[in-house]
């Protein structure tokens, strides 16, 4: 390493979005020194994009308690969440809501004052019965509230910012301890070794992956693929949340409210296909009916447009009042996007990647936990997840709106917190030995290549249009299996490309195509665990299995870079305190 | 050239929407502008990601009459 610059904190802590400025808060409010690296300006994090809410049992508006919100939370992950860890942060929601409200979080407001809660689908009173009100909320924009408030504490808590950094590797030792990672300023191209004693990964979900994607183009999965490469498995990545409508080639959500108004969906002759797939419910059917038809009608070629790749949405039958009056927002981001108006003109749609269930596997204080021999999950020294980047795992094969929002903000501040016992027991730096940083290195120079080789931007578009063609919402053997021969390709092909731009200034097709390199592992990591699991559960719906198989499936699936293996781990059944929810069939 | 690179990275948000447009508009529009327009381009960049989406929208108007012009702009050149 002689050579590169070297900054020395107690955490480091890699991603700026809610769940790292969460935890940064914890740590410098305990005189801990901490250092956050984000690749773009912290409150420039997806965290933003949350808009609905954070659920906590206040019952400000309806009676509610954590224990209905748990049972919601187990039963809305089809039994797959892991029920200590859901108790846990059912429990504290009260209490981290009522601390960003400190931290200068403009919650909306009851006329009683209180904090303002509105319903969402999947949650209810007493274990399954009439709709609770659960979501807390600061208008429409809940997320970027959170973070500028968050933000905004750690400048006066002096957390240590690297902004424009991009983080290219963890580093650790032979016994195995994390020691931080290798960074590059993107302004100067300049590498750094960030060296702590405890480093935290916080760096989102990888929509990207996906073609049609909800995400922001920051969502790459970067502390995903940096867990992989340093020999940690990924939980459960063939848990992907997809919404029915996004707009086709984009990904914007259009929102259900469209259909609930009367909107509906047609394929290439005009026919309005969801009289097949749900007589009863049509186009209001649960989301995952409505995607896998859409889905359906595509591959049987009844798709719309040149490439015949989506079907349209329909409201101007509604009329142009209903429309401006009714759905709005909708309106304004058709209009932007695709200058037509959806009061004359139907709207392209196809299901839209949203949200990573799977992850880095943790225990609930954040700890990374793997299998080591006799024991399923052993902490690994110094290393720390939280977020959309984990797999913790509450949100098992399906998440509830107003639940991610809430992971981030309770695993944050948990994982902070067993950070602070940790330091106290640490108070120096472990050696980083000589050659650590070097396949990190490697990684990075290895873009200096000169020379043809396939384009980065164009393998990027094929990986998501596979990922898109063969793991999205319609899976089985044969496709799944012809996705992951595609993607295996692309990663070998990922290795002879290069890139045109060798500048050190802003090179951003060097960020780009080390973006790309972490897309391709989670690709694998997603494609070969959807193909290992034969059931349905959640967000995984297989045609060849159409049924949950609690006797086979009822376990965590840990997929390793290693061989690209599969290994399995038992779901943690057990709760705190109360009594375990058994798996039921999940009806609403 | 190193301008505009950091300008692409300074379109990188938290939004899909923001991105989305900003991209086009690099892509499409930006070179058009003259220095003063290219700097009010790189000072809008510095709002936060929500009001930026309010603009973008069309659901408010920036009350600024160059900053409203730009934001037009920059909506026009989204590419359908």
């Amino acid at each position: 390493m002689s050579g590169i610059p070297k900054r020395s904190f107690d955490t480091l802590i890699i991603g700026a979005g809610g769940g790292g400025l969460r935890a940064a808060l914890q740590l410098s409010q305990a005189d801990a020194r901490v250092a956050v690296v984000s690749k773009v300006f912290p409150t420039r994090s997806h965290t933003v994009a949350a808009q609905g809410g954070v659920n906590a049992a206040l019952a400000n508006v309806v009676p509610d308690n954590w224990h209905w919100h748990m049972f919601d939370t187990v039963k809305g992950s089809d039994y797959l969440g892991d029920q200590d860890a859901i108790e846990y942060m059912c429990r504290a929601a009260p209490r981290v809501v009522y601390e960003l409200e400190h931290f200068g979080v403009p919650f909306s407001r009851l006329d009683s004052g209180r904090i303002y809660q509105r319903a969402f689908g999947g949650q209810s009173r007493d274990f399954g019965g009439d709709q609770a009100v659960r979501t807390c909320a600061a208008a429409d924009r809940t997320g970027h509230a959170i973070l500028h408030s968050l933000y905004q504490q750690n400048i006066r808590a002096r957390t240590h910012f690297f902004d424009e950094y991009f983080a290219i590797d963890l580093l650790k030792d032979q016994d195995g301890y994390f020691l931080g990672a290798l960074a590059i300023e993107i302004a100067t191209g300049e590498p750094i070794l960030i060296e702590a004693k405890t480093t935290l990964l916080a760096t989102g979900g990888a929509g990207q992956l996906f073609r049609t994607n909800t995400n922001a183009l920051v969502n790459t999965g970067d502390g995903m693929a940096m867990a992989l490469r340093a020999g940690i498995p990924l939980q459960d990545m063939e848990f992907f949340q997809f919404h029915p409508t996004g707009i086709a080639g984009k990904g914007m959500l259009i929102t259900e409210g469209v259909r609930g108004e009367g909107g509906y969906l047609i394929n290439a002759d005009g026919e309005r296909f969801m009289e097949r797939y749900a007589p009863n419910a049509k186009d209001l059917a649960s989301r995952d009916v409505v995607s896998r038809a859409i889905a359906t009608e595509v591959r049987e070629g009844r798709g719309v447009g040149p490439n015949k790749d989506h079907v349209l949405l329909k409201l101007d039958h509604l009329g142009a009042d209903i429309v401006k009056k009714r759905l709005p927002g909708i309106r304004d981001t058709v209009m932007t996007f695709l200058h037509i108006d959806p009061a004359e003109t139907p709207i392209p749609v196809f299901p839209t990647a949203h949200y990573t269930m799977g992850g880095i596997p943790t225990d609930r204080f954040g700890q990374v936990v793997v299998p080591v021999q006799q024991g399923a999950e052993e902490p690994v020294p110094g290393l720390y997840a939280v977020g959309e980047c984990a797999c913790v795992s509450v949100h098992g094969a399906n998440r509830l709106g107003g639940n991610s929002l809430l992971d981030i903000l309770v695993f944050g501040r948990a994982a902070a917190n067993h950070i602070i016992d940790q330091l106290a027991e640490q108070r120096y730096h472990r050696p980083i030995p000589e050659g650590a940083a070097d396949a990190a290195m490697a990684r990075l120079s290895r873009w200096n290549r000169q020379g043809k080789g396939e384009s980065v931007p164009a393998l990027r578009r094929e990986l998501a249009r596979v990922m898109e063609d063969h793991c999205s919402v319609f899976r089985n053997q044969e496709v799944l299996q012809q996705g992951r021969d595609k993607v295996l390709e692309i990663r070998e092909r990922l290795r002879d490309a290069c890139i045109d731009d060798h500048s050190q200034v802003f090179n951003t097709a060097r960020i780009e195509a080390m973006e790309l390199e972490n897309l391709v592992e989670i690709g694998v990591a997603t494609v070969t665990s959807a193909l290992a699991r034969t059931e349905s559960r959640g967000a995984h719906s297989r045609i060849d299995y159409p049924e949950r198989d609690d006797a086979r499936w009822m376990r965590h699936s840990l997929f390793s870079l290693d061989g690209d293996k599969m290994d399995y781990k038992p779901v943690r059944m057990k709760p705190l305190t109360v009594d375990s929810f058994p798996p039921k069939k999940r009806t609403y | 050239m190193s301008d505009l690179a950091r300008l692409r990275w300074k379109c990188r948000r938290g939004l899909l929407e923001l991105d989305l447009l900003f991209r086009d508009f690099l892509d499409h529009g930006y070179a058009q502008l003259d220095a003063e327009q290219s700097a009010r381009f790189d000072a809008l960049l510095d709002y936060p990601d929500a009001v930026l989406l309010e603009w973008m929208m069309g659901r408010i108007t920036p009350t600024d009459t160059d900053v409203a012009r730009l934001v037009e702009q920059i909506r026009s050149s989204a590419r359908p």
